[in-house]
């Protein structure tokens, strides 16, 4: 099946002057991808998944222990640990929704012949293009309670955003909502412009409004290419690190991302973090996979 | 093309050659980036032009110190022949033996005598009272305050103060005279504020914060030599003092949940709060007027006295270890006996290194040299410090946990928090069969 897919070389080629055939290039290509994929992801995800059941520790001579299903037991009965993953999921909640509406809004304004359009996307598109760190950074700067700009442009007096220890999450979502709303802006506009004309131009005929056209045609047409900017950005959710990290350090803004660093990197329980990468990647998998069958759901329609 | 490969090729090999030939005598000290890291480069500058032997500091942001030298600890690098570790890595460095066991180095040149005694007991010796020795105290440090003189010294404020609290106002000598002066200075209509103190809970910022209370409230945080804590780090006296920190916590500025030495020195320096709380080792900063514009208002003091008239602080500083991954430890060796020398102490204290010799330490001509250099000297005799067993990081993130949300959200109790976390500690110790 693959080689009939697979267009046959060239004979004036300089690959077929040098005697190369097909299967050669092939495997030129592809070996170096395979190999890499062996010796750095699914090399270390098995290595870690054997720690998982040990109670190493990188920062000791000891030797590890077999501890069976010790470490994933002492996770899940682990009221802080749960409490992260209650902290993860509202961060995902807010900051995917957050950026699904923000996004898709913003294409929608843009989805029309407007003058310096090209102008405005690009440089609604730069947020997306600065480091985590850097935005952290300087939203930290903005969300100052003494100096920093927001509370000073919507007039909030002192309004602790990040030491407030309920709306800290918050900011940290809406910095993230900021960064990467224009994601999902970028692939609701590919979607849009996609839908075609001719279907507008028949609902305005049948007298159409215009909530009516937008349930029914461009939400349906645009949303296979949004569900892959949600699954993106909810993968990249779960995972956030830098942003929480630098922004504050409550505990109510501990994602697991943090947690797991600090039980890895600064405690050094090696076999109990690797445990709880595990339970990590299993959650993440899961929620994917139920996003793709949604996915490919909404694309038979 | 290909002569230009082999020459290529020659080129990098002969540089290759060379570079280890010429460069034999070199040595690498690992510290986190700050000014203590600057005076050692210039410190060792002077032992390259007397030996040859070329020294280099180099540095990384405090904030992933641990991580980047344990990293290189675990995969047994040789990149650092010394590190100038935290006083707490102890226990976790020598148990695995990161380290080169330092006591026949100690005993044979007496550094029992010669260094301080709280620096030799916390940033030398493992496990404590064992006679074993693991570094030289290199950096001595503690907590000290430092505070507006310009507005203590104001003849209204000092009347006002006078006629509501009764008493001059003054340095605190105790932690309740630190509260009223803080309550008495926090305007926050005036964009001024009490007291700043730390709560940053990434790392050991807020415990150090926490400890300068607990000691000198008469407290402790455990039996270091039996791991027992029950009774102790949820006593009296440290729920006593851990309600204190709360109630400053109340006079800090706003926003003030994330802050460590730099916020710490910012507010003085943005006169934002009347007293603050920071590491010796950040008080040349602000006594210089490039850095610190207040620098002819600012004055220092040491931690005052708990209830009971105990006086302790918190611990920082770190001492001087030869990694055992090293390829050049005799070289080592011989670097840290010229460290070690009275004459080498004195001049790492010239040029602004806070020496743990006690000779130098004693000396009038040390204690004049900056205004907070006499309450160095008289902390550094009555410090302590956290726990230093292997799983001090642990220890350190559970008591985060439990103390942030009471100092800084008031959640809960102190009587809560404590026991909470005497429940964890036991519970730690119990995993590495410390009992």
């Amino acid at each position: 099946m693959a080689t009939a897919v697979m267009t046959t070389l060239d004979p004036r080629s300089r690959a077929a002057a040098r005697g190369m055939s097909d299967i050669s290039i092939r495997n030129l290509f592809i070996i170096p991808t395979i190999l890499f994929l062996i010796v750095f992801n699914i090399f270390p995800l098995l290595y870690s998944l054997g720690y998982s059941f040990t109670d190493f520790r990188a920062s000791g001579n000891a030797a590890a222990n077999f501890v069976g299903l010790q470490n994933y037991r002492t996770l899940l009965n682990d009221p802080f640990i749960w409490n992260n993953f209650v902290i993860t999921a509202k961060y995902v909640v807010v900051s995917v929704i957050g950026q699904v509406v923000v996004g898709f809004g913003t294409a929608m304004l843009l989805n029309r012949d407007i003058p310096l359009k090209g102008l405005i996307t690009t440089l609604l598109l730069l947020p997306m293009m600065l480091s985590m760190a850097v935005v952290g950074l300087f939203w930290k700067l903005l969300y100052d309670p003494s100096f920093g700009i927001i509370n000073y442009a919507l007039g909030l007096g002192k309004f602790e955003w990040l030491s407030n220890p309920d709306m800290a999450l918050y900011a940290v979502a809406l910095t993230d909502i900021w960064m990467w709303s224009p994601f999902v802006m970028l692939l609701s506009l590919a979607g849009l412009s996609a839908v075609p004309k001719h279907l507008y131009e028949a609902a305005a005929i049948d007298r159409a409004g215009p909530l009516y056209t937008f349930f029914r045609i461009t939400l349906p047409l645009v949303a296979p290419i949004l569900m892959i900017a949600v699954i993106f950005r909810t993968m990249e959710a779960f995972k956030t690190f830098d942003l929480a990290y630098i922004l504050t350090s409550q505990p109510t803004t501990e994602v697991i991302s943090i947690r797991l660093y600090k039980m890895a990197f600064q405690e050094w329980q090696t076999g109990l973090s690797c445990a709880l990468a595990y339970i990590v990647l299993i959650m993440v998998l899961a929620i994917t996979n139920i996003y793709v069958k949604y996915l490919n759901k909404v694309k038979e329609r | 093309m290909r002569k230009k490969l082999t020459g290529i090729l020659a080129g990098m090999a002969l540089t290759l050659a060379s570079g280890t030939s010429v460069y034999a005598q070199e040595l690498t000290i690992f510290w986190a980036e700050w000014d203590p890291a600057n005076y050692l480069q210039e410190l060792v500058n002077i032992y390259e032009a007397e030996t040859g032997v070329k020294v280099t500091v180099e540095t990384t942001p405090w904030s992933d110190f641990q991580t980047k030298a344990f990293t290189e600890f675990n995969a047994k690098g040789s990149a650092y022949d010394m590190v100038v570790g935290d006083s707490q890595w102890i226990g976790a460095a020598s148990e695995a033996g990161h380290y080169v066991d330092l006591t026949d180095f100690f005993n044979k040149h007496n550094l029992n005598e010669v260094m301080a005694p709280a620096t030799v007991k916390y940033y030398a010796e493992y496990p404590s009272n064992s006679g074993k020795y693991w570094s030289i105290p290199a950096e001595g440090d503690a907590v000290g305050w430092s505070y507006r003189k310009d507005w203590f010294e104001d003849p209204t404020e000092m009347a006002n103060f006078k006629a509501k609290y009764g008493y001059d106002l003054a340095p605190p000598a105790t932690w309740a005279q630190m509260r009223d002066i803080a309550e008495f200075f926090h305007r926050p209509d005036q964009n001024r504020y009490g007291i700043a103190i730390y709560t940053d809970n990434s790392y050991d910022g807020l415990v150090m914060g926490v400890e300068n209370a607990i000691f000198s409230y008469g407290g402790e945080l455990g039996d270091y030599a039996t791991y027992k804590v029950d009774g102790i780090i949820n006593s009296e006296q440290n729920v006593k003092a851990l309600e204190m920190y709360r109630e400053l916590y109340g006079f800090t500025p706003p926003g003030w949940a994330k802050t460590f030495f730099v916020e710490n020195n910012q507010a003085i320096t943005e006169n934002l709060a009347a007293m603050s709380m920071n590491y010796f080792a950040f008080f040349p900063a602000l006594v210089n007027e490039a850095s610190n514009p207040n620098a002819k208002g600012t004055g220092f003091f040491a931690n005052p006295a708990g209830p009971d008239g105990h006086q302790f602080a918190a611990l920082g500083g770190q001492g001087i270890s030869v990694v055992s991954y090293s390829q050049n430890q005799e070289e080592s060796m011989k670097f840290l006996e010229w460290f070690i020398k009275d004459e080498t102490q004195k001049k790492w204290a010239e040029l602004g290194g806070y020496t743990a010799s006690a000779k130098v330490l004693e000396s009038p001509e040390f204690q004049n040299a900056t205004p907070y250099n006499k309450a160095f000297y008289e902390t550094m005799f009555k410090v302590k410090d956290f726990w230093a067993t292997p799983e001090y990081a642990e220890l350190l993130i559970q008591m985060n946990q439990r103390i942030y949300p009471y100092i800084t959200a008031g959640q809960g109790t102190a009587k809560e928090a404590l026991d909470n976390l005497a429940g964890d500690w036991n519970a730690t110790f119990k995993k590495y069969n410390r009992h």
